[in-house]
């Protein structure tokens, strides 16, 4: 993605669509981000007892509630799910809805795990339980491939807005939720489309993930304390608790958004990602990758460091990401690294894996919009080693001109994503 | 806007290892098609597939292998003979300068179904620790970018299987904003009895077991898809970026690329595919004139082959381009077809011979020129490749000499 003042399309977010652990919906995620509340609790939606980690931040979403029909209910994977109905008040918050032309109109959806809840369910039942390799096709749910290619996620939501553009998922772990947007924005200044719905998805808490991730303990055994479990940057932090949700925005061209006189809640300025080649679950110490990849979005933002304004942090509460990512800040926004507020929501809302870095975005653009920096909850007693202003515990009124947001991710992936307020230039 | 070559080919195929292996099948017309033997098929609605068997130790490093799928060890191979046609080290480049672009239509799936069998049999301590992402889409863009020291954008797209264009266009975008050197594409498949059984639900795997009658795409007696697994990975470069490091030599070029989704069905609106060749030509500035050969999707599904047949004939005219389909001596690889009929695309116009398409006995569309059987000596200056996803996802790429 090449810079903000170069003369070509630009791109603007004019809807936000959320489903966060807690109550569904953009308003309620902002409460509970802003009041400093978590949602993390003892999983409730399978037996979690044979389990190391048995925390997470689940959504309180009815399907049924949220508008969906019964056989949307019963075929769709509750991360489909979750994208829809987020996507749905995506589109009603812009109002794009009948403006749009289809074929100017296109979808990204960004995801970690795709259908793993029904993909772990529906093995269970063709395998019986793991006895049989030989699986039993007398068995299981007639969408099966629907869940084996989560491209079926983007078809629903192609329909859904009449997008016959440019379709398609962007994959990639923990930083989806950052690269489909930017991938989405490309689009936009590449002139393939004047509006993108763009976003991503992942409701993993299942058997299958929750044991993946005890077998390198990457997840909090915190299970005394599910409220406080996720606790990025403090010195007790011992592992990220596993969230669920979704963020779905509408991506507009921003002449196209002004000339429908569409409410601009952030311009997304620049983007860049960077691999560590390093290991496919390791981070080197030095954050070198991550501050690449930073360094490169400010410049395409046409932004110094000093122009940073509240840095939305990947936190994920695990000791190697934290240094690591306090080291990149560091290396790439020099001395106002100290002065910058930097915060984790993932405090608050667990991580969500692929789409975690989308509600992230939805929470940098709500800063922006309502001036207010969300904090880290939790951080209680600080790690030495992360020494910089983590806003802790309580919000931050303050004006908020411009964010970075950043994530990092297996398979060695670091993105950084930065937001402007709609009328931000220089000063 | 600035030119991006393909310096570089690496291919696994059903019918070939390596790029002159399976150049030699294909214009010889060798399938690579057979009896599934990697599980007994009885009891399922498939019998065949095409197959990539190898083993593994004689050509990937023993730690590799506890935590990779079969199809991501087949993209480590392609990713180093792809390099290596390149002449190109990564390692030896400016920091952040080469980058990975793959698509995945469903990860991987085999390793799944081993770690999921071991958590519903055994318990939750019998999952491997690398589950977390030896399933994953992006695997394979993280083990290539790992191995070859590729530190700069790195991505994964799945659209099923158009995803593979799409990963090679997202690729040329990040050449042309600096990055000297993407590799890009796809190796895909999975053949396990977990995505046997799900790959079957589609409806648009075929049921028969004769391996010379289950693929037959714009034939009479077309019955579906036949899945396979391989695929193609390319390298993308600048021309002046390449002869800099002393590579003057090219495959051609990525001239041009659209994407596009079909409506809801029942909507009355007109499908996507047409629009996307009409705006691939349109980004490569050429007319359907210009266009000396057509890679098609070929899906096996007798209605998706005449709605195919049909744009073919509205953009081109009756017989008004050769079309071939490789692909019916490797199965559809999933996200990995693509990128192989591009790979064969280039191959076409280097050595001015459009492969053949095998098996189809009864055309059943007059109006198509399709080149069966032999290969066809052609003078090729430039070729358009076509890829439609399940679920409405087009993808057209152009490539020109």
């Amino acid at each position: 993605m090449v810079g903000v003042d170069d003369g070509r399309r630009r791109v603007v977010v004019t809807g936000i669509g959320v489903v966060a652990p807690g109550e569904v919906g953009t308003k309620a995620f902002w409460e509970l981000l802003t009041a400093g509340r978590t949602a993390t609790r003892t999983i409730s939606t399978f037996d979690p007892s044979p389990f190391r980690s048995r925390v997470a931040a689940e959504c309180d979403f009815d399907p049924q509630a949220a508008g969906l029909t019964q056989r949307q209910i019963r075929q769709w994977d509750r991360t489909a799910q979750f994208a829809v109905v987020a996507a749905r008040e995506a589109l009603d918050d812009s109002g794009v809805s009948g403006v749009n032309d289809p074929i100017r109109t296109g979808v990204m959806a960004g995801t970690a795990c795709g259908m793993t809840i029904s993909l772990d369910r529906e093995f269970a039942v063709v395998s019986d339980e793991g006895r049989k390799r030989l699986v039993d096709d007398a068995h299981g749910v007639p969408y099966l491939y629907d869940y084996f290619v989560p491209s079926s996620m983007a078809t629903e939501l192609a329909w859904l807005v009449e997008a016959e553009g440019p379709v398609g998922v962007v994959s990639t772990g923990c930083t989806s939720g950052i690269d489909v947007i930017a991938h989405a924005c490309d689009l936009i200044r590449d002139d393939a489309a004047d509006v993108m719905l763009a976003g991503a998805s992942d409701a993993a808490i299942s058997p299958i993930t929750v044991a993946c991730f005890d077998a390198i303990k990457a997840t909090t055994p915190r299970n005394d304390e599910p409220e406080s479990a996720s606790r990025p940057f403090d010195l007790t932090r011992n592992g990220f608790a596993l969230g669920e949700g979704a963020a779905m925005f509408v991506l507009e061209e921003r002449e196209h958004a002004i000339r429908r006189g569409a409410h601009i809640y952030a311009e997304v300025t620049g983007y860049a990602g960077r691999c560590n080649s390093y290991s496919m679950t390791g981070l080197r110490v030095d954050g070198n990758e991550m501050a690449e990849a930073i360094r490169v979005a400010l410049d395409r933002s046409r932004m110094n460091p000093e122009d940073v304004g509240y840095v939305n942090a990947h936190g994920s509460a695990t000791k190697q990401n934290d240094r690591h990512e306090t080291a990149a800040f560091k290396k790439s926004l020099g001395d106002h690294a100290y002065r910058v507020p930097v915060s984790s929501i993932k405090s608050m809302i667990g991580h969500s894996l692929g789409a975690v870095c989308a509600l992230e975005f939805a929470a940098s653009a709500l800063a922006i919009e309502h001036s207010v920096v969300p904090p880290t909850a939790n951080l209680h007693v600080p790690d030495p080693e992360c020494d910089l202003d983590y806003v802790p515990l309580v919000a931050r009124e303050q004006r908020v001109r411009t964010v970075l947001s950043v994530a990092s991710g297996f398979g060695g992936f670091q993105s950084a994503i930065v937001l402007a307020e709609p009328e931000w230039s220089r000063g | 806007m600035t030119d991006v070559v393909v310096t570089g080919i690496g291919v696994v195929a059903p019918n070939g290892w390596g790029v002159a292996e399976y150049w030699d099948a294909t214009l010889a017309g060798r399938s690579g098609l057979g009896p599934l033997t990697r599980f007994d098929s009885t009891g399922y609605r498939a019998h065949v597939a095409g197959e990539v068997n190898f083993t593994p130790e004689e050509h990937l490093p023993g730690r590799l292998l506890p935590q990779t799928d079969h199809m991501t060890r087949l993209a480590l191979v392609a990713a180093e003979e792809a390099l290596a046609d390149a002449g190109a080290d990564p390692t030896t480049m400016p920091d952040f300068s080469a980058g990975v672009v793959t698509a995945a239509s469903a990860g991987g799936f085999e390793f799944g179904q081993k770690e999921l069998q071991a958590l519903w049999s055994k318990g939750p301590a019998y999952v491997s620790a690398y589950q977390s992402f030896a399933w994953f889409y992006p695997v394979n863009t993280g083990q290539i970018s790992i191995r070859h020291g590729m530190r700069g954008p790195g991505s994964a797209l799945v659209a099923e299987q158009a995803g593979g264009l799409d990963a090679l266009a997202k690729a040329r975008r990040h050449v042309r904003e600096g990055t000297a050197l993407m590799l890009a594409g796809a190796v895909d498949g999975s053949l396990c009895p977990w995505s046997w059984l799900c790959l079957s639900r589609s409806g648009t795997v075929s049921p028969r077991r004769d391996p010379q009658r289950a693929f037959l795409p714009f034939d009479a007696d077309a019955s579906g898809g036949v899945p396979g697994e391989g695929g193609a990975l390319l390298v993308l470069e600048t021309p002046d970026g390449a002869a800099e490091r002393g590579q003057h030599r090219h495959y051609g070029r990525i001239a041009g690329y659209a994407a596009t989704f079909d409506p809801r069905p029942g909507s009355g609106r007109p499908p996507g595919l047409r629009r996307a060749i009409d705006t691939a030509l349109a980004d490569a500035g050429i007319g359907p004139s210009d266009v000396d050969v057509v890679f098609a999707d070929a899906s096996g599904v007798a209605e998706q082959d005449r709605a195919e047949a049909e744009v073919l004939g509205a953009v081109f005219g009756p017989r008004g381009v050769p079309v071939t389909a490789p692909k019916t001596m490797t199965g559809r690889l999933l996200a990995g077809g693509a990128p192989l009929d591009v790979a064969a695309a280039l191959l076409s116009l280097r050595d001015g011979v459009i492969p053949p398409s095998v098996h189809i006995g009864r055309p059943a569309h007059p109006d198509l020129d399709l080149v069966r059987d032999r290969p066809r000596p052609a003078r090729l200056g430039s070729a358009l490749v076509l890829a439609r996803g399940h679920g409405g996802f087009n993808s057209a790429l152009v490539l020109t000499s």
